[in-house]
């Protein structure tokens, strides 16, 4: 029983992870329709600027590790603008230019962080609560996935509040519908574009520097390993689906933490067969919209 | 004679490299309801499309005199052109509300004439619009449309698949706002036309046939058999029966131009 309480909340904390980096993915691809494969370099930057400051300010302190997560979520947010801004308007319609400059890209600043702060991953320190475990049910969960998880429902909230309570998260859920449309009503929808993108980074900036809570170090390959599972997460849960990001969040990391534990560390492969599963019976995800 | 509200000069249009609309011409007066008419598939939704930029497109577009062809579509709209498109796309997950409120582009909005015009959208303000009926939904379309000041109104098919209680309620609502600004209206329903429009634009393989007045085009049968397939205001048109439509034949009658200036 402790085990399976364990796994769970587990999965529930790297789900928590998927989730901000997939809820980004999914807003910007149901929006302008743009696979982004540059969406792991926002979190790695972030993961990267945020440890740098957060380390020099207060190192392993909850003050640090705030000051952290404000800067990842600041430096996502504005490299993702810039990203939108300066490279992706230029192509929107135009899917094989979209996907040579972000996979490029994305390249590209796996290269540049590693020239910075080279190829070994940096271990990194946290507040002494977050290295102790909790007991529930018998089991001994460590502290920091419960920070995870806390965070990954506020900013499922906070986004759910901007769509639902703003002008333009109005013009944004249009726009995911019917984009032209939202043109015709005299709307300059590209504004929103950039937004979405800012939306993304931050989510991803921010989960950078949870990942490297969770994992215990920051890495140039951060962003490129989570962005593989978060993509999965995105078609599995329905592009341009943030509900749809939420729930298959939390199926692939749980299935991926029962599968390695139990199934003999078959995690990886488990959630590529039920990506294919989902794929076969239902072909635009779980909360996605059917193909017309 | 006062000024277009909308002129239209030398239109061109492709979708998917296929020309749509071909070297097309007209104007709307700056008041009444101008129908644009044709048989099934000769270009009049893409032509409305065109004039807002929608689709790739080249030629003149004149609102009150100003060029805006070279303007993005919602600056033409901003300009005051409201579109009530063919197929109401409304936003289905979105409320009634939230569809009125993301269309009120005018710091006071007409409110009070959309309720007056369509009380049963005040009744389901709260519901989502893609659960609301067709003729339900192009109230939505519709009003979304009368919320802003505009200057003149593009209304594809308003009609299309409503029961014909809904499409007399739709007429009504047209006929009443045709009163205050002037309507480019495309539709099949020759009743309809006949309702509402004052001048007529008939399109064929993606240029202008015939322009002249509702009543007297509608009055010559002769005419309407041959550019539309159907006899006077008797029946909708065959295309939106499914019937195949025949080619139209060239103009030969004085009140027909060409398209081409």
């Amino acid at each position: 029983m402790s085990t399976v309480i364990l796994l769970l909340v587990t999965g529930l904390g790297l789900g928590a992870l998927y989730f901000l980096v997939a809820s980004g993915l999914s807003l910007i691809y149901g929006l302008m329709h743009v696979l982004n494969f540059a969406h792991g370099v926002f979190l790695t930057i972030g993961a990267f600027l945020g440890w740098e400051v957060g380390r020099r300010v207060s190192d392993g302190t909850w003050g640090g590790l705030l000051l952290s997560m404000l800067v990842g979520v600041v430096v996502g947010a504005i490299v993702a603008a810039l990203t939108e801004y300066l490279l992706i308007r230029r192509l929107y319609e135009r899917h094989i230019e979209q996907v040579l400059v972000t996979v490029g890209l994305a390249l590209a600043g796996v290269a540049l962080m590693e020239g910075i702060w080279g190829t070994d991953p940096i271990y990194t320190a946290k507040p002494a609560w977050l290295t102790e475990t909790t007991e529930i049910l018998g089991a001994r969960i460590p502290n920091d996935r419960f920070l995870l998880i806390g965070i990954a429902v506020l900013v499922l909230l906070g986004i759910v509040l901007f769509l639902r309570g703003t002008r333009y998260g109005l013009i944004i859920r249009a726009g995911v519908e019917n984009r032209h449309m939202v043109t015709a009503l005299g709307i300059d929808v590209r504004r929103s574009f950039t937004l979405v993108f800012a939306i993304g980074g931050a989510a991803a900036g921010l989960g950078g520097v949870l990942a490297s809570v969770y994992y215990g170090y920051v890495s140039a390959h951060l962003g490129s390993s989570l962005l593989i599972f978060a993509f999965i997460v995105t078609v599995i849960g329905g592009l341009g689906s943030l509900a749809g990001a939420a729930i298959a969040s939390v199926l692939v990391a749980v299935l991926q933490q029962f599968a390695n534990f139990y199934l003999g560390g078959t995690g990886d492969l488990a959630v590529v067969l039920a990506l294919a599963a989902v794929l076969l019976i239902r072909p635009s995800g779980l909360m996605g919209k059917a193909a017309a | 004679m006062s000024e277009p509200i909308l002129a239209v000069s030398g239109l061109h249009a492709r979708i998917a490299g296929q020309q749509v609309v071909e070297d097309v011409s007209f104007t709307v007066p700056s008041s009444g309801v101008t129908a644009l008419l044709g048989r099934n598939g000769v270009g009049k939704t893409s032509t409305i499309k065109a004039v807002l930029g929608l689709i790739d497109r080249t030629g003149d577009v004149r609102l009150a005199g100003d060029r805006v062809d070279r303007l993005p579509t919602h600056r033409i709209v901003q300009r005051g052109v409201g579109y009530v498109p063919e197929d109401r796309e409304v936003f289905a997950g979105l409320t009634v509300a939230e569809n009125l409120r993301l269309a009120e582009r005018d710091a006071e909005p007409r409110r009070e004439l959309v309720e007056r015009l369509f009380p049963d959208l005040v009744q389901r303000k709260a519901q989502r619009a893609g659960t609301l009926s067709g003729g339900q939904q192009q109230m939505v379309s519709l009003a979304r449309a009368l919320l802003n000041d505009n200057r003149v109104l593009l209304v594809d098919e308003p009609t299309k698949g409503l029961a014909p209680k809904i499409v007399g309620e739709v007429a009504e609502a047209l006929e009443a706002v045709a009163d205050t600004v002037p309507i480019l209206l495309v539709e099949q329903n020759l009743h309809v036309v006949r309702q509402l429009a004052t001048d007529v634009v008939v399109l064929s393989g993606g240029r202008v046939v015939h322009t002249g007045g509702a009543a007297e085009f509608l009055d010559d049968d002769d005419l309407v058999h041959r550019l539309l397939g159907v006899h006077g205001d008797h029946a909708e048109s065959d295309a939106s029966e499914g019937a195949p439509a025949p080619e139209a034949s060239a103009t030969t009658d004085t009140t027909t131009e060409e398209g081409r200036a």
